[in-house]
């Protein structure tokens, strides 16, 4: 597994929020160690599950070692949120937050360059290393502990395809969802990286969608760096150009970031891209079988 | 969200970005009002539409006297328009941009769009002024001269002046051109814009420089801190029923097909549309009913779905992660009968008590058809679409 595992010791920022305290249950019921809560204003108070608040992350840290943080935040104060985590020098930032204006994450991106901490997100329904922990909002039932990874720009199409392998045997080692806004923390090649270097990984499934071109460049890097098999699907074959798909980030604009020029890319790697959205479980159960 | 030329223009204006004397005109008597104030003998009608082409489609006129301008405005006022942009059925013009006309020396390209592999936005020049940019990017990319710029740093003077001597200018020329761009900036900046193009940026025959042309899109996102900018959204530009789907907060694409989908999630919706068109269907629409999928969010759904005449089946299709299956059902039962569906209506759940929802469906006595994978579902409503 990447990214998360049993060592992880998550602080929730946001946990006083809308969805605040539904989520932090769901990942203690999961078994992941939610050490600490952050809003602030509200620092010295307890959630319903016991969760401590702080006002900051770095009084979070300091009193509870976490190393990990999720954030829930609204889009205005999200950007925020992840440069507070980052300057505090945390592994790892996980944000779910939908919405936050490019602009803010042009700044963000900006700021982490030459920093310790690695972002997944926005926008995306977070990672999870079954069987050991879950940092996100997707249903951890449908997830079954294996050496398939999983990376994704979407949420319930990552549940889809991880629902199509649980149910034919094949488990996972962590699933991503790297998220839809065009500018993103960690992208395909980023997590490729980590699951070529881990030794509970053997096979890698790979869901795109239309817009931008990280598809093309993670099919021209995996070609020459990565040492296991790949299964693609690209969402959006239907899609029209100039429209934005749901994702601020799924749009085919000025000619660029079609499905077919994905798929084109992927297979001309040498990578297996499953036709249809239903074929995923299947296109990956018989590569493991060759 | 995108504007209009003219109100993108207003945008320049206020951020000291040269463009040519002109003003917006909703009828013929406006038009000769706006060309009579110019103090021109020379104009230019405008089309007013969110698309690009219009000159080629007749959109875009010369007139050398008031009675011309009274003609052309007559002429394309009303008029349907169709450009590579617009699709087959086009746009209509209800909206006409009079200008003074420019006395042109050399058409050239001006744009910042995002870089989404660097994370910044990149500023973009080229002496191909006037043509599909697309084109010349694709044709011949070293045509078009970039520079990144620095978040929080901005644009700095030497990469201005790069770029002015990659547009060729000369003399005062390159100061002029520097000045433009900062200008330029400064208002993508102050507006979080996504993007903005300048085709054709002109050097008049005067030596000055010139947007004749402008095109601005904007963040979503971020227009909640842009009230102002909000105000120059023309909902006469979209199409209706998604103007009636974003009032619910649902997000909805029509699109060309007969079957109607339903979807919770974006990646997803694009998923079912695809499976729809790999079993020989055509999707009607792309819709994300978000996470929740209620009663109500679903009869929403149903509303703007049957909107449309086309459809002649409707797939819903659910993974329920935080929801439950057997809590959309009865959502789905409760949302019918509010709303009259009468086409066929395929449901497929799956995740979260998927069993009891689907049982939920199977006992009501409503004529659901069920499905329980992705691939029997998009096989069962293309055969009720053939029935």
């Amino acid at each position: 597994m990447i990214l998360i595992n049993n060592d992880t010791k998550l602080v929730f920022q946001g946990i006083t929020g809308r969805e605040g305290s539904f989520h932090t249950a769901q990942m203690l019921e999961y078994g992941t160690k939610v050490l600490a809560g952050v809003t602030p204003g509200k620092g010295g108070q307890k959630t319903d599950a016991g969760v401590p608040i702080f006002n900051t992350v770095q009084e979070a840290k300091d009193q509870t070692g976490v190393n990990t943080s999720v954030i829930f935040v609204p889009p205005s104060f999200a950007a925020d949120a992840i440069m507070e985590a980052v300057d505090v020098e945390l592994d790892l930032v996980i944000c779910i937050t939908e919405g936050i204006p490019t602009t803010d994450m042009v700044k963000v991106h900006n700021y982490m360059i030459g920093k310790k901490t690695r972002l997944v997100g926005p926008n995306c329904p977070g990672v999870i290393s079954p069987g050991a922990a879950k940092v996100g909002i997707m249903p951890g039932f449908i997830h079954k502990p294996g050496k398939v990874g999983v990376i994704s720009r979407s949420g319930t199409l990552t549940y889809e395809a991880v629902h199509q392998l649980s149910s034919r045997g094949i488990g996972q080692s962590t699933c991503i969802g790297i998220g839809g806004d065009p500018i993103i923390g960690s992208n395909f090649i980023d997590l490729l990286k980590l699951f070529n270097e881990d030794e509970g990984t053997d096979a890698v499934v790979m869901i795109g969608e239309i817009g931008g071109t990280a598809e093309e460049e993670a099919a021209a890097w995996a070609q020459e760096n990565f040492t296991k098999p790949i299964v693609a699907f690209i969402a959006g074959t239907t899609a029209p150009p100039g429209r934005r798909m749901g994702h601020a980030g799924a749009i085919i604009s000025g000619g660029k970031g079609t499905a077919a020029d994905k798929i084109t890319a992927l297979r001309a790697a040498g990578i297996a891209v499953s036709e249809s959205p239903a074929g995923i479980g299947e296109l990956m159960e018989q590569i493991l079988n060759k | 969200m995108n504007i209009h030329e003219y109100q993108a223009k207003e945008i320049f204006r206020k951020y000291n970005v040269p463009v040519p004397k002109g003003g917006v005109a909703f009828s013929v008597e406006e038009a000769l009002e706006v060309a009579n104030s110019l103090d021109s003998n020379i104009f230019v009608v405008k089309a007013q539409i969110h698309a690009g082409g219009r000159g080629k489609a007749g959109g875009v006129k010369i007139a050398k006297n008031l009675d011309e301008v009274s003609l052309y405005a007559n002429e394309i006022l009303g008029k349907t328009l169709v450009t590579h942009q617009t699709g087959p059925a086009g746009k209509t013009v209800s909206r006409l941009l009079i200008e003074e006309g420019i006395d042109i020396a050399r058409e050239l390209y001006m744009g910042i769009v995002l870089d989404r592999q660097s994370g910044k936005f990149v500023f973009m020049v080229s002496e191909e002024g006037g043509m599909e940019i697309e084109k010349v990017a694709a044709e011949t990319p070293e045509k078009i001269i970039k520079e990144w710029i620095e978040p929080g740093i901005g644009l700095q003077a030497f990469q201005a002046r790069k770029l002015a001597y990659a547009l060729g200018l000369e003399g005062v020329q390159v100061k002029q051109g520097s000045k433009f761009m900062f200008a330029l900036c400064t208002a993508f900046n102050a507006s979080d814009a996504s993007l903005v193009e300048i085709n054709p940026l002109v050097v008049t025959s005067s030596g000055d420089i010139m947007a004749l042309d402008a095109k601005m899109n904007f963040d979503d996102n971020a227009l909640y801190r842009h009230a102002d900018i909000l105000e120059f959204r023309d909902l006469s530009e979209e199409e209706p029923s998604e103007v009636e789907a974003s009032k619910f907060n649902l997000n909805y694409i029509k699109l060309d097909g007969n079957v109607g989908c339903m979807v919770n999630g974006a990646g997803l919706a694009m998923g079912t549309m695809d499976i729809i068109k790999l079993y020989g269907g055509e999707p009607a629409n792309f819709l994300d009913v978000g996470g929740v999928a209620s009663p109500e969010t679903v009869a929403n759904g149903f509303r703007i779905i049957m909107s449309d005449e086309n459809v002649k089946a409707v797939l819903i299709n659910i993974f329920g992660g935080i929801v439950r299956c057997d809590r959309v059902a009865l959502g789905i039962i409760q949302a019918l009968g509010e709303v009259k569906v009468d086409v066929p209506i395929v449901v497929r759940l799956a995740g979260t008590n998927a069993e009891e929802g689907s049982k939920i469906l199977a006992d009501s006595d409503m004529d659901f058809i069920v499905a329980q994978s992705l691939a029997e579902a998009a096989e069962k409503v293309t055969a009720a679409i053939e029935e």
